[in-house]
């Protein structure tokens, strides 16, 4: 699959599907999206560009080890639903702040920090999964 | 943005508005603890030298937790958490009563001897693949197992803890274990498929999945033809995770491939996570249904004992051995769900936890055998006693405890469950609880008599000397040896323990108002 064409394309080609998936997921908030469908796509990005560029190359893009990456994303989601025992309501329950952005006011949420826990569980384990079986194919 | 111009929503119709106290978060702790344990430990994988380090204060934390918890259930009755705030039947509420809290307590005793024993026993490649986390993200799935309350969440731990068990199965990637990995998925995929395909049906009947709210209204339900359908439905599902007669066949044929101290951990904990799930099943959500299907269970039961310590005396395998008493144990705690009779399912409360305690120090017991004799071959081995005889010791305590002899923990729930069949006139089924006892003792009693107190064969002695650790090898094991000590010596305070549970099981109706304090949404 290492043709020049598909070589040159990759890179600006998954750059952008993961800044995609970013919007994916913050849209998710009130529309559809949200963490699985925006970590799909970028697990997507990072095959993509494993399979124009080599396996390696993704690894180092990446820094992280993508099992760590989606061990993170559990911690993300189980502290998301901790912070309630502050607030006095069960496990999981919504919580939200309004911060003053600029102009605007920005609404945060613990959902907000489950919705990216889920994403970095996704991205972590698909693309350890799809890392693994490119390796394999290249040998 | 919008709704802050609209008058405030009453939000006490859908949310619970209580403020929750802190003793409530018990409940949920023991999940939340493993989840956090586990990521963090997926995190620091690469880093070998630490992972015992974390994961092994964890386990001692999950302990102090469950202990807690249980002492929180006995002082205030069945306790409930639903999450998100929102009420039930809609949130899913996490209920616990005695019998869940006793068996998470159990199973977290059980899991930090293997944590402790594994920081011997599992190399470097073992952790670097994953040993800690697995084994915290399977007790995630096997406290969330005990303590949810509702069905469909139970499916879901289930599936929890059969992904981390897969995983922890195939440690090694050896030959043996891959083989030993297709036959135990591919069985346990068929019962976590029935299981979804009766609670499926349970939906389509009742429209909730909350366990307190189908248990009222399946008091409420006149029709009982689709009920009995789904009973012995849930009965395949759970008779097959749990290794009962007809198919039992994948326990065997897997729990002796992995590493021991997995082994352990499966023996102690998977099977009785089974029985576990069909006890709530079968006495909170369809008692009149399982009165029906009593004889079924029965018959069940009684060939499941006996085939399974028949099949025992047949091995020439430690560990394929000890498989089929775990098989053998299965079968007396579906003879006490089959009874349905206070002392039946004390009796069967009592066997689990003894069972659950004992099976996984038999294990570990059988692994640290094989390092001073060279094999788990039983008649390849020998001379135990006079190498190591206080390995030899605490094994015999375990081999009197596995088959009911006095004075420690199997015994009670053996004579509680011969008094309450012989008290309903099943006489065959206390036959069979007695003969599968004397089966076990002469099974055991083989391996006792050719692995440690015959002299060891030529060929083994000229073999080195073995040398195991007194701290990490022996502290596991000494400490579940002494919790069947004790139980079997000063039995009572679990005795009533197991009674209040069956109480709680028969009659379920703090159960139900912990989960509906008004008493029902209806």
């Amino acid at each position: 699959m290492r043709t020049l064409i598909f070589r040159t394309v990759a890179p600006y080609l998954s750059s952008l599907m993961v800044l995609f998936s970013v919007f994916v997921l913050l849209r998710g908030h009130n529309e559809p999206g949200g963490g699985f469908i925006g970590g799909l796509i970028a697990a997507s990005a990072f095959a993509i560009y494993g399979i124009a560029c080599g396996v390696s190359p993704v690894r180092r893009a990446m820094y992280f080890h993508p099992m760590a990456l989606s061990a993170a994303g559990l911690l993300m989601g189980s502290v998301a639903g901790l912070l309630s025992i502050f607030a006095g309501v069960p496990f999981m329950t919504g919580l939200w702040v309004t911060v003053p952005f600029f102009t605007e006011e920005l609404k945060l949420s613990t959902v907000l920090l489950f919705d990216i826990g889920v994403y970095f569980v996704v991205v972590g384990a698909i693309s350890s999964i799809a890392l693994a079986l490119e390796e394999r194919e290249v040998e | 943005m919008a709704s802050s111009a609209k008058e405030p929503v009453d939000i006490s119709v859908a949310m619970v508005t209580d403020p929750v106290p802190l003793a409530d978060w018990l409940i949920i702790a023991p999940l939340i603890l493993c989840t956090i344990f586990g990521a963090v430990l997926l995190m620091v994988r690469k880093d070998t030298r630490l992972q015992p380090i974390i994961a092994l204060p964890g386990l001692v934390a999950l302990v102090v937790i469950a202990a807690a918890l249980l002492a929180h259930v006995v002082s205030s009755g069945p306790v409930t958490m639903t999450m998100g705030r929102w009420l039930p039947p809609f949130g899913i509420s996490f209920t616990v009563d005695i019998l869940g809290a006793l068996l998470t307590l159990t199973g977290a005793i059980a899991a930090l001897a293997g944590g402790i024993y594994g920081a011997g026993d599992v190399n470097n490649s073992g952790r670097r693949y994953g040993f800690y986390p697995f084994l915290f993200l399977m007790m995630a799935g096997v406290s969330g197992a005990f303590l949810t309350g509702d069905i469909f969440n139970l499916y879901v731990w289930f599936e929890v803890l059969l992904i981390a068990s897969f995983g922890l199965l195939i440690l090694g990637s050896e030959r043996g274990q891959i083989d030993g990995a297709t036959k135990y998925a591919f069985l346990n995929l068929v019962a976590t498929t029935f299981f979804l395909i009766a609670t499926g049906y349970l939906y389509g009947i009742f429209g909730t999945l909350n366990m307190a709210d189908i248990a009222l209204k399946a008091q409420a339900m006149e029709e009982k033809a689709p009920l009995v359908t789904l009973l012995s439905l849930y009965f395949l599902a759970f008779g097959m995770k749990a290794a009962a007669f007809p198919v039992n066949f994948w326990l065997p044929a897997s729990y002796h491939t992995p590493r021991v101290v997995v082994s352990a951990l499966f023996a102690g904990l998977l099977t009785k996570v089974g029985v576990y799930a069909f006890m709530r099943v079968a006495l909170v959500l369809f008692p009149a249904e399982r009165d029906m299907l009593g004889w079924v269970i029965a018959v069940i039961a009684a060939l499941t004992m006996i085939l399974g310590a028949m099949g025992a005396l047949a091995q020439t395998d430690f560990r394929r051995l000890l498989g089929y008493l775990v098989i053998s144990g299965i079968g007396i705690m579906f003879a006490g769900i089959a009874l349905a009779s206070p002392g039946g399912i004390s009796a069967a409360i009592f066997y689990a936890l003894h069972s659950m305690i004992v099976m996984t120090a038999l294990y570990l017991a059988s692994g640290l055998a094989a390092r001073a004799s060279g094999g788990f071959s039983i008649a390849g081995s020998g001379g135990i006693y006079t190498t190591h005889p206080f390995l030899a010791a605490v094994t015999l305590i375990l081999f009197f405890a596995v088959s009911g002899l006095p004075p420690f923990s199997g015994l009670w729930p053996k004579v509680i469950l011969v008094k309450a069949s012989l008290d309903v006139g099943a006489w065959w089924l206390a036959g069979a609880v007695l003969l599968s006892g004397f089966l076990t003792t002469i099974a055991v009693g083989r391996v006792w008599v050719l692995s440690y107190w015959r002299p060891a064969p030529e060929a083994a002695a000229a073999g080195e000397e073995a040398n195991l650790n007194p701290v990490i090898d022996y502290a596991p094991l000494v400490m579940l040896t002494a919790i069947v000590v004790v139980l079997g010596m000063f039995p009572q305070q679990i005795l009533e323990l197991s009674q209040v549970g069956t109480e709680q099981l028969l009659n379920p109706i703090e159960y139900i108002r912990s989960v509906f304090p008004a008493g029902g949404a209806q």
